[in-house]
C-alpha cells in the first residue's frame, strides 16, 4: 500500500492544481460574460485562419524582430516541451519512468529536442530579463508599468528559468543514473544539454542521486502546477487567451466604426416626415429600459472588449507606437486594457461576495481612465495595429467618448463649437453652406 | 481670380436628364480651407485633362460626419450620414471618389449600415486607375529625380490598407521617394485625426505634427508629399514651427501630378 502513496500524492496534486485552475477560468469566463454580447456572424472560416496565422503563426511578432524571434523560441519551447509534461504525467499516476522510452530512437531524438529547446528558452527569458531590467526598452518603463505589473513580468521570467533549470538538472541526475545502471532508471533518451550538467554530479552515491533526479522531478511537476494557477493573477492569461482573441478580433477595415444601432433608430424617426411625435408608445413593445450610449464602465463594454483586457500581456507595442503617448500626452493604450482587467476583477469580486453586482460608487471612467486619457486620441489605430494578438484600445476609448459627449454633454468646448458648426451649416467651420462651391471662382 | 474652371453639378446633370460616370465628393476642407482648396482645383483639372464625366454636389453637399462620430457623438454622425445618403440615393450615385481619406473611410465604411452603398474611391487610387486605362499620362516633368517622402493619412493606410496607390503615383512621377523609419502600416499620425483636428492637443511635451515633420525632415526631402488635406495643414504647420518652410514644401500627390503636367 505504502508504495503508492506517491501516486497517491501526485493525483491529489494534479486534481488540486487542475481543479483551482479550472475554478479561477471559470471566473474568468463569467466576467467575461459580464460584457454586452457580440453576433459575430458566420465567418469562422476567417476566424480560424486569422487565429492560425496570428495566434500560431505569430505572424505580427515579427513586425519587431528582435523581441519576435525570441519569443517564438520561448513560445515554441514551451508548446513542445509540454509533450514531456505528458510523460511526466503518465510516469506520476503509474509510477513508471520515461513511459515513451519504448519509442526507442524516436525518443532519443525527442528528449534531445527538448534539451535544445530548453537551453533555447533559458537563453531568451535571460535576454527578456536583460531588456527590461538592463537595457531598461522604454515601454517597459511607463507609469502604468510601476509596481505588480513590473514584478509580475519578473516572477514569470524567473518561473520560466527555474523550470527550465529543473528540467535540465533532472536529465542530468537521470543520465548519471543511467550509466551507473540504476534498476528504476532505464538507459533512454539523448542529453545534448544535461550531459554538460552531469560532471557536477560525478562520484556522488546512487542514493543521493536518486535523491537530486527525483526533487527535481517534483518541483518541476508542482512547479508547472503552480504557474498554471499563477496565470489566474498576472498578465500571462496571454498563452491561452491569445488564441480565443485573436479568433474573435475584428474582421472589418480598422477605420470603420460600428454605428450605433440604438441612434439610428432614433434619428430614423427623427428625418421620417410620416412619423408621429405625439403617437403613444406601442403597448406590445417589450420594456426595455432606455439604451445607455457608449460606455463608462465594463458592464457596458462587449464580450470583446473585456476578452482583450484579459488577453493583454501588457507588451506595451502599443502604447510604444501611440502618437499622443510618443508625444509626452498621458494616454498609454496599454494602460486603458490593464484599468479595464483591473476594474473587471474588482466587479467580479463584489460579485463573489455579494451574488450580484452592488454598486461600489466606483467606474471604470473617472476612476481608472481620465477624461484627459480618452481625448488625447487621435484614432489613427497604430495600437490596434501594432498588437500582435488582435487587442482594440481604440474601440474602448471611442466607446467612453460616445458616453462624455452623449450622456453627459462633456466633450471639450472647442469641439462643442465643431459639433455646432457641423449641425447648424454642415461643416465643422463657421462657413455657410451655400458657400460650398465658392472655390470654383476663386 | 484665377482661370474658370468647369465644375458641373449633380442638379444641372440632373436637369438635363444625365448621370455623371462619378461624384467628386469635394468634402469640408477641399471647400473652404484655402490650402486645400488649391488640391481640390488640382485634382478637378486632372480630372478635365482625364476627361472624366464627373460632377460635385456643391451646396448640396455636407460634412460626412467623421469628426462627430469620432468625438463620440454619433447623433450628429448618423443624421449628418443619413442626409447625406438621402442626398446622394436621390441622385442615384453609383460610384464616390474624394481627395480626402476622411470622407473616403466615412462613405465608404461607415455608410453602408445606414444605406448607402457606392463604390468609393480615394483620389490617388482614382488617379491610379485612369493611369491603368491610359485615361491620364503621369510623368515627372519638373519632380524627375527629387528627393521626396510620403507621409501616409491613417484613414488611407491603416484604416483601409491602402499603402500602395500613392507611392504607384510619386513612382510614375519619377521621384525618388525616401521613406520615413514609421511608414506604411507602422506611420505615424500628423495629429489632426479623431477630430483633434478641432481642438488643443492635451497636455504633453510635444505636438504630434512636430514630431512627425522632424522625422519626415530628417529624410532630407525637397517635398513631403501628402494624401489628405488635413496632413497637409498638419506637415505644413510642423514645418512652420521648424522654421524650414523655405526649403521643404508640403504637397499633395494630385497637385504635383497637376503640376508636372503645367496643368
Amino acid at each position: 500500500m505504502l508504495a503508492y502513496l506517491p501516486n497517491f500524492l501526485f493525483a491529489l496534486i494534479l486534481i488540486a492544481g487542475v481543479g483551482c485552475f479550472a475554478r479561477n477560468i471559470k471566473k474568468v469566463i463569467r466576467n467575461i460574460k459580464l460584457g454586452r454580447a457580440v453576433n459575430y456572424g458566420d465567418n469562422n472560416k476567417q476566424r480560424w485562419s486569422n487565429m492560425a496565422r496570428i495566434a500560431l503563426g505569430q505572424s505580427k511578432m515579427v513586425v519587431r524582430p528582435i523581441s519576435g524571434m525570441l519569443h517564438i523560441v520561448v513560445y515554441l519551447g514551451f508548446v513542445i516541451i509540454n509533450i514531456e509534461v505528458l510523460e511526466i504525467i503518465i510516469d506520476g499516476l503509474l509510477g513508471t519512468h520515461r513511459i515513451f522510452a519504448f519509442m526507442g530512437g524516436f525518443y532519443d531524438v525527442l528528449i534531445a529536442t527538448f534539451e535544445y529547446l530548453a537551453l533555447l528558452v533559458l537563453i531568451g527569458v535571460i535576454v527578456f530579463w536583460l531588456r527590461r531590467n538592463v537595457q531598461r526598452i522604454k515601454r517597459f518603463l511607463s507609469p502604468e508599468m510601476k509596481g505588480w505589473p513590473k514584478n509580475d513580468a519578473n516572477i514569470i521570467l524567473y518561473f520560466e528559468v527555474v523550470l527550465m533549470c529543473l528540467f535540465l538538472t533532472m536529465n542530468a541526475a537521470d543520465l548519471q543514473l543511467q550509466q551507473l545502471g540504476s534498476a528504476y532508471y532505464v538507459a533512454a533518451g539523448n542529453f545534448p544539454i544535461s550531459s554538460f550538467i552531469a560532471p557536477i554530479f560525478d562520484g556522488m552515491s546512487e542514493a543521493s542521486l536518486i535523491i537530486v533526479e527525483r526533487t527535481c522531478w517534483w518541483l518541476h511537476i508542482v512547479g508547472i502546477l503552480i504557474f498554471l494557477n499563477y496565470l489566474y493573477f498576472s498578465k500571462h492569461l496571454h498563452i491561452l487567451l491569445a488564441f480565443p482573441n485573436t479568433f474573435y478580433g475584428r474582421l472589418t477595415p480598422k477605420g470603420e466604426f460600428a454605428n450605433l444601432e440604438a441612434v439610428t433608430n432614433e434619428v430614423k424617426l427623427m428625418m421620417d416626415p410620416n412619423a408621429d411625435p405625439f403617437a403613444a408608445p406601442d403597448p406590445d413593445a417589450s420594456e426595455e429600459p432606455p439604451v445607455k450610449f457608449g460606455a463608462s464602465d465594463v458592464l457596458d463594454l462587449s464580450t470583446t472588449q473585456l476578452l482583450n483586457a484579459y488577453t493583454c500581456t501588457e507588451c506595451g507595442r502599443c502604447t510604444s507606437e501611440c502618437p499622443a503617448n510618443q508625444t509626452g500626452k498621458k494616454l498609454s493604450p496599454r494602460k486603458i486594457m490593464m484599468d479595464t482587467r483591473d476594474r473587471l476583477q474588482e466587479v467580479g469580486k463584489n460579485i463573489d461576495a455579494n451574488g450580484t453586482f452592488v454598486d461600489d460608487g466606483k467606474q471604470l471612467l473617472g476612476d481608472y481612465i481620465s477624461h484627459e486619457e480618452i481625448w488625447a486620441c487621435t484614432t489613427c489605430n497604430a495600437c490596434v495595429e501594432a498588437c500582435p494578438i488582435s487587442i482594440d484600445p481604440l474601440s474602448i476609448i471611442m466607446d467612453m467618448r460616445q458616453y462624455l459627449v452623449m450622456e453627459q454633454s462633456a466633450a471639450p468646448t472647442e469641439l462643442n463649437g465643431a459639433m455646432t458648426n457641423i449641425e447648424n451649416n454642415g461643416a465643422p467651420w463657421p462657413y455657410n453652406q451655400m458657400d460650398r462651391l465658392n472655390w470654383v471662382d476663386e | 481670380m484665377s482661370e474658370q474652371i468647369k465644375v458641373p453639378t449633380m442638379a444641372q446633370y440632373m436637369n438635363e436628364g444625365k448621370v455623371p460616370e462619378v461624384l467628386f465628393w469635394v468634402g469640408c476642407a477641399g471647400s473652404f480651407d484655402d490650402r486645400a482648396k488649391k488640391i481640390t482645383k488640382a485634382f478637378v483639372k486632372l480630372l478635365h485633362k482625364a476627361k472624366v464625366d464627373f460632377a460635385v454636389l456643391g451646396t448640396e453637399e455636407s460634412c460626412t460626419g467623421d469628426p462627430a462620430k469620432r468625438a463620440g457623438n454619433e447623433f450628429l454622425f448618423q443624421m449628418q450620414a443619413m442626409t447625406n445618403i438621402e442626398v446622394m440615393n436621390a441622385y442615384e450615385v453609383k460610384k464616390v471618389v474624394t481627395a480626402c481619406p476622411h470622407c473616403f473611410n466615412t462613405i465608404k465604411n461607415e455608410y453602408p449600415g445606414l444605406g448607402g452603398n457606392y463604390e468609393v474611391m480615394h483620389h490617388t487610387q482614382f488617379l491610379k486607375s485612369l493611369l491603368n486605362e491610359g485615361r491620364l499620362k503621369v510623368a515627372g516633368g519638373k519632380y524627375k529625380g527629387k528627393r521626396i517622402t510620403f507621409h501616409d493619412p491613417c484613414y488611407l493606410g491603416r484604416a483601409n490598407n491602402e499603402y500602395e496607390a500613392p507611392r504607384e503615383l510619386l513612382q510614375k512621377l519619377e521621384v525618388e521617394l525616401v521613406e520615413m523609419k514609421r511608414c506604411k502600416s507602422r506611420g505615424l499620425c500628423c495629429g489632426a485625426g479623431g477630430a483633434q483636428m478641432y481642438k488643443e492637443p492635451e497636455p504633453g511635451n510635444k505636438d504630434i505634427n512636430v514630431e512627425r515633420t522632424e522625422e519626415a525632415l530628417t529624410t532630407q526631402p525637397e517635398i513631403i508629399a501628402a494624401a489628405c488635406p488635413f496632413c497637409n495643414t498638419m506637415m505644413t504647420d510642423g514645418v512652420k514651427a521648424t522654421e524650414k518652410e523655405g526649403d521643404v514644401a508640403v504637397m499633395d500627390i494630385a497637385e504635383m501630378i497637376a503640376n508636372a503636367q503645367d496643368l
